[in-house]
């Protein structure tokens, strides 16, 4: 089974997020990138297949800052492949960067056919999931999103979505396919740094460059803020007879005693 | 056996036999006092004893296949009692949980998180870089950035992770702040370009992740001028004083306690509030055990006013270990799933035999170890976990 992996990099939320000053994008002053978590998840899930069903899986990243490390990562987790899709232009939407994909797979010597294309159900950046429905009807092949299992059998796969209100849904897809994943069976494997340094001295990243893009993306930034706060919580301080004073107070203020 | 991903020049567990470490290793007599003397010796598999059997007699792969070793606190109890001497837990013990590690097929949840966030983030707890010297705020004196000095320092204080970000820890920092100050040290931090000096992980097996961790700091340190540097963390100290050599580094090291301890006579003017407490103190196993310093920590304590210090039954050489080293920090819901004994509950267990009022540490790590098993034991109404530094600095109030 051939299995094809696609990551991009998100915005690392560990530091405060800003906003440029010209109120459309993120200040990329301390902005640091992570890989998209739903995307490791989708490479978990890909190696995990593999050591089931056996055959090969391949990695290939949106270029961006640190994804050369995370190519790296993947080889050391054992990828077999890693490309590095160049020249995207900033700010393409997910339209735009799913038929640049499309468009680019044939180019890359020996990678088609692939039995399945897996990739996050979305990325925190643009909270869209678009890429992996676009991708799948640019290629024409079968889609199914937010997934939360996937097995082989029988030359095809058998997939699990939650629903909301604990109910879950199974289904049966024919080969090839796009798979959205929201959690893979276990969670993303560790990966020693000796064996990350060795990937980095002995792997190699492919660089490929993208198609050309179709028509101009057709959504505009307008402006980016960050939410203003409509409530502030009260911190409750004292002695414990103290808050238990004031909660009663504003318990009883508020008719709820 | 297994080959050693990385060659990189360093010894491996290949080449050990043939190294003078290895020699020595095969003069063991098999006595047993290294598994009668390891705190999870009832609980590990392989104790130092059956690992040298074994790779005496070409049967490690067992050993590096299993998650055994990673009861191993690597509290150098072995180490000390070793009657042959040989190099457990500085030379053995790291060069198979190395190999531990690379076979692991998988590892703990709080262990993969925090070597993950301390690659990423240069500290276990995946808190923001930038976010280092935020503690500064607190301390109510002047705490420079090295890179704000622009000129050489007397010293170099690496404030390490625990103290710069665990609230409880960077009472830690805020105190040591406040006694160099007042013994007027010429100091300054690195702040946000401070990163983990990664002891613990090499310790936990990740030695690629150490060395990582040291050549980003040794880049860091090649920027700057100091006369010598001092740490809040022993296991920064052991990292400094006995592995970054190997990478260039030149520069006298001293843990934050033996430094107040020889500066105690200064300080002794301002050190005019009486604590009123019975103090027992807790000696770490890197800076105790390991490094010796077992007069320096309770001569401070007894220069304190109204201070009485008491003993636990292990103390000296024969401390318990908290259970934080050697990713043991990372561990508990690992050794709570095989039902060990939490080693930070024997130790408060001892402490309140003592009657103490106050548990005294020199060691970031233990500061919430201690803590949390004080709550969980109930003793949290009678016993206070502080660092040393906390306490001079209380007394000079």
């Amino acid at each position: 089974m051939k299995i094809l992996v696609l990551l991009k990099m998100v915005p690392d939320v560990v530091e405060e997020l800003e906003v440029a000053p010209d109120g459309r994008a993120l200040d990329t002053e301390f902005l640091r990138l992570i890989v998209n978590e739903r995307d490791d998840h989708a490479l978990e899930q890909a190696l995990l297949l593999r050591e089931d069903a056996g055959g090969e899986v391949v990695v290939a990243g949106l270029d961006a800052p640190e994804v050369d490390d995370v190519l790296f990562s993947a080889l050391a987790k054992g990828a077999d492949r890693a490309i590095k899709l160049t020249g995207f232009p900033e700010g393409s939407g997910a339209p735009a960067v799913a038929g640049m994909v499309a468009g680019t797979l044939p180019s890359i010597d020996g990678l088609l056919p692939v039995d399945l294309i897996l990739t996050g159900c979305q990325a925190l950046d643009d909270l869209d999931g678009m890429i992996g429905p676009l991708l799948a009807a640019a290629l024409d092949l079968p889609y199914l999103g937010l997934v939360a299992a996937a097995t082989v059998e029988d030359g095809g796969m058998l997939v699990s979505k939650e629903y909301s209100g604990g109910v879950l849904g199974d289904f049966r897809v024919e080969l090839p396919a796009v798979l959205g994943i929201q959690a893979a069976a276990k969670p993303p494997r560790y990966v020693p740094i000796a064996k990350v340094r060795q990937a980095m001295s002995t792997g190699t990243i492919e660089g490929v460059a993208a198609s050309p893009a179709g028509p101009a993306p057709s959504i505009e930034v307008i402006e980016m803020t960050k939410p203003e706060s409509a409530g502030h919580a009260e911190m409750i301080t004292g002695s414990p007879s103290e808050a238990a004073a004031r909660i009663a107070a504003v318990l009883t203020d508020r008719g709820l005693l | 056996m297994t080959q050693a991903v990385l060659d990189s020049g360093v010894m491996t567990l290949d080449d050990l036999l043939e190294r003078p470490e290895g020699e020595r290793l095969m003069s063991c007599i098999q006595c047993g006092i290294c598994a009668a003397t390891c705190p999870y010796g009832d609980v590990m598999e392989h104790t130092p004893r059956t690992l040298i059997a074994k790779l005496r007699a070409g049967l490690l792969d067992e050993v590096l296949t299993g998650d055994d070793l990673l009861n191993c606190v690597t509290c150098y109890a072995c180490w000390a009692k070793c009657p042959r001497g040989i190099a457990l837990t500085d030379v053995l013990l790291p060069l198979v949980k190395e190999q531990v590690l690379l076979n692991l097929p998988e590892v703990p949840a709080e262990l993969q998180a925090a070597f993950e966030a301390t690659l990423r983030y240069g500290n276990p707890m995946g808190e923001s870089p930038r976010k280092r010297a935020a503690w500064v705020e607190e301390a109510g004196v002047e705490v420079p950035l090295m890179k704000d000095v622009g000129r050489p320092v007397d010293v170099l204080w690496i404030v390490e992770c625990y103290a710069s970000y665990y609230p409880r820890g960077r009472e830690n920092a805020v105190a040591t702040a406040r006694l160099l100050d007042a013994l007027g040290v010429d100091f300054a931090i690195l702040g946000p370009e401070e990163r983990c000096l990664g002891e613990c992980v090499r310790l936990a097996g990740e030695t690629g992740l150490f060395d990582t961790m040291r050549e980003q700091n040794m880049a860091t340190f090649d920027k700057y001028e100091f006369g010598k540097v001092i740490t809040s963390d022993p296991h920064a100290f052991d990292a400094m004083a006995h592995l970054y050599p190997a990478a260039g580094f030149r520069t006298p090291v001293e843990h934050v306690t033996p430094f107040i301890s020889r500066h105690i006579e200064d300080l002794l003017p301002r050190l005019t509030r009486e604590l009123n407490a019975t103090i027992t103190y807790h000696d770490t196993c890197v800076l105790g055990r390991r490094g010796g310093l077992f007069d320096e920590p309770r001569s401070i304590l007894t220069a304190l006013p109204g201070v009485e210090l008491v003993e636990m039954t292990h103390n000296g050489v024969n401390t318990i270990c908290c259970g934080g080293g050697g990713g043991g920090m990372w561990l508990d819901a690992f050794y709570k799933a095989r039902g060990h004994d939490r080693l930070s509950d024997r130790r408060v267990e001892e402490a309140a035999a003592t009657g103490a009022d106050i548990l005294a540490v020199s060691c970031p790590f233990e500061v919430p170890r201690f803590e949390d098993s004080v709550k969980v034991l109930g003793y949290d109404d009678r016993i206070e976990v502080r660092d040393i530094t906390e306490l001079v600095a209380r007394a000079m109030e």
